[in-house]
């Protein structure tokens, strides 16, 4: 394989449950070394794109290549490691005896695995059995077993649900760690706050569809999204703010202001001349969670026309 | 790795897990109790011709019809719905693992614990017995034959657990469908037949489909291959008796057996290919 081939294609995708669309016309690739998120709500269809990647589920439309070939072939498993959205190992086996039984899945060296459980903070519990193992732990041991072998392409399906902030930054330590040595990381989460910072790219699924596909300060500009601009009016100066500029009125003395965002300069500079009557101004950018909401609700609205 | 170290990793730990969640202690004690009864219950009558091994193999070829399907359907039912059910399944099925060498591996493992149930109970309870009263050798051939014998009837009934296993969305109603199908291959299907006998006195089916019949079911084909194998050396009744008279040799219902092996498996590997975890 060449340098910048994508390790996945995704062309189309369509997956049908019964008279559920559950993926319709997906498109997508993911470079080698690139860390692309993917989110949407629970139902989105998240887990049922994984499962075709891993070759589980044959879509009705379109084609996935993994490494160049199709999932579930021989080449495609050696080339891909994934983590589950509910992990559960044999409660009666122990850390070690899980990373030596995938490694033999895997055809590697269980001696070239089991350093893994010391990179994931393991290496204490390596000789305990799983079924003692706190939730945060056996994420990682999931994740451990996961990075076997140096997968080129790591499926994560909702990896860091349910793990507290700490547990949470050195996961995605460890994901920056294999990222930069080349593999690629598609993982999935259902709010964009949780993997913001953590990833170069963001894809948005709603309802099955495909409704965004870039990096997060690319999306947000598209999006268009109003800017709220807050103002505290000096004593008795409400009234005339309110008067003046319109907007919302808002614990007696502050006034709300939302603007397009190309219009905030000129708002900001209309304020200052009327300085003295302002005490103090607050710019709120549109949130993370403003424009996943946007993206999702602009899908479901064109659903409904 | 080849296939084959593949194979014994998934047979190892499946091994191990049965191991610690108790069910070989659990197949070896409740089958060395059993075997104990049996062989100490038949040396009763002291001016016996037989020896006390053969008798305890007669008895012993009856129970474990019951007891061996029984254990072999508990320990595989699970197997696979089970770790479906818990997502350990689609971790597996995303490394490069043939879903054929797993389902033989896991196969492996289980066969292996009914193996040390069935040969550890048999050594207790015939050394016991060689203790107590002395050397049988034709008796200890029977017991030999009968161990090996209820391990292939063992087998049989793991890879009946494994397909039920493989076909079930839910571990519960593997669980249930396999009880249904002990049931049935073991008290129902006996009864059907004797019920066939006797509405059927001297018919077709009487005279010539019943013994075939009896041999298409694994645990009757065991046990007229064990019991055949004594010679008259024991008492038989019922459906039994058929093993004297048998129209075709008795190692027919060993090839009955393994058949059924081939079928089972043949069947969870057919279904295991198209299965979505
Ligand atoms: N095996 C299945 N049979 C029927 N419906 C399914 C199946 N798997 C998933 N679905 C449905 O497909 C939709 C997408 O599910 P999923 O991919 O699990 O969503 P997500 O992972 O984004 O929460 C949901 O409405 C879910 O109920
Ligand atoms: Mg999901």
């Amino acid at each position: 394989m060449t340098a910048g081939t994508p390790i996945l294609q995704i062309e189309g995708v369509g997956v049908t449950f019964a008279d559920l669309k559950a993926l319709q016309d997906v498109s997508f690739d993911v470079a080698p070394g690139e860390k692309l998120a993917l989110l949407g709500h629970n139902g989105a269809g998240k887990s049922t794109l994984f499962k075709c990647v891993l070759g589980f589920l044959k879509p009705a439309a379109g084609r996935i290549t993994v490494a160049g070939d199709a999932p579930g072939s021989d080449h495609a498993r050696r080339s891909v490691s994934y983590l589950p959205e509910q992990v559960a190992f044999p409660r009666m086996l122990t850390g070690i005896e899980i990373i030596t039984y995938f490694a033999k899945l895997k055809s590697v060296d269980p001696k070239e695995a089991l350093p893994l459980l010391d990179l994931v903070g393991l290496s204490q519990a390596g000789r305990r059995r799983v079924g003692d193992y706190s939730k945060g732990m056996r994420q990682r041991l999931g994740l451990a077993q996961a990075l076997i072998g140096k997968p080129d392409l790591l499926l994560l399906d909702e990896p860091t649900s349910g793990l507290d902030p700490v547990s949470r930054r050195e996961f995605y330590e460890i994901i920056d760690r294999v990222a930069q040595e080349g593999a690629a990381v598609l993982l999935s989460s259902h709010a964009l706050t949780e993997v913001e910072g953590h990833v170069d790219r963001i894809a948005i699924l709603s309802k099955g569809r495909l409704v965004a596909d870039g990096n997060i300060k690319a999306l947000a500009e598209a999006a268009q999204l109003p800017i709220t601009i807050r103002i505290k009016a000096r004593e008795g100066q409400a009234d005339a703010l309110h008067d003046r500029f319109g907007g919302t009125r808002v614990n007696g003395r502050s006034v709300e202001l939302s603007c397009e965002p190309g219009a905030k300069i000129d708002l900001v500079s209309r304020l200052t001349e009327r300085r003295e009557e302002i005490d103090d101004i607050d710019i709120a950018l549109p949130s993370l969670d403003d424009i996943y909401r946007f993206y999702s609700n602009r899908a479901e609205k064109g659903d409904a026309a | 790795m080849s296939p084959f170290t593949k194979l014994m990793a998934v047979a190892t730990i499946e091994f191990r897990v049965a191991l610690r969640n108790r069910w070989l202690i659990l197949a070896t004690g409740v089958m060395t109790l059993f075997s104990l009864a049996l062989t100490f219950s038949g040396a009763g009558g002291l001016e016996l011709k037989a020896g006390i091994l053969t008798l305890a193999a007669a008895s012993l070829a009856t129970l474990s019809v019951y007891l061996i399907p029984l254990i072999a359907l508990l320990i595989s039912y699970d197997s696979i719905a089970g770790e479906v059910e818990r997502g350990t399944m689609a971790l597996v099925l995303a490394t490069p693992i043939s879903r054929g060498v797993l389902l033989a591996g896991k196969a492996l493992g289980l066969i292996a614990v009914l193996a040390i149930a069935i040969a550890a109970s048999l050594t207790i309870s015939s050394g016991a017995a060689i203790f107590a009263y002395g050397m049988d050798m034709s008796g200890l051939a029977a017991i030999v034959r009968l161990g090996l014998t209820g391990l292939l009837l063992g087998a049989v009934f793991v890879a009946i657990g494994m397909m039920i296993s493989v076909a079930s969305p839910r571990a519960g109603q593997a669980a249930a469908v396999a009880i249904g199908v002990w049931l049935v291959a073991t008290v129902l299907y006996d009864l059907a037949l004797l019920a066939g006998i006797l509405a059927d006195k001297d018919g077709v089916f009487t005279k010539t489909l019943f013994p075939y019949f009896v041999v298409a079911n694994p645990g009757d084909a065991f046990r007229i291959f064990n019991l055949a194998g004594l010679e008259n050396a024991a008492p038989v009744s019922g459906l039994d008796g058929i093993a004297n008279t048998l129209p075709f040799s008795a190692t027919y219902a060993l090839a009955g057996l393994f058949a059924w092996l081939v079928a089972a498996l043949a069947a969870g590997y057919f279904q295991i290919r198209r299965l979505t975890p």
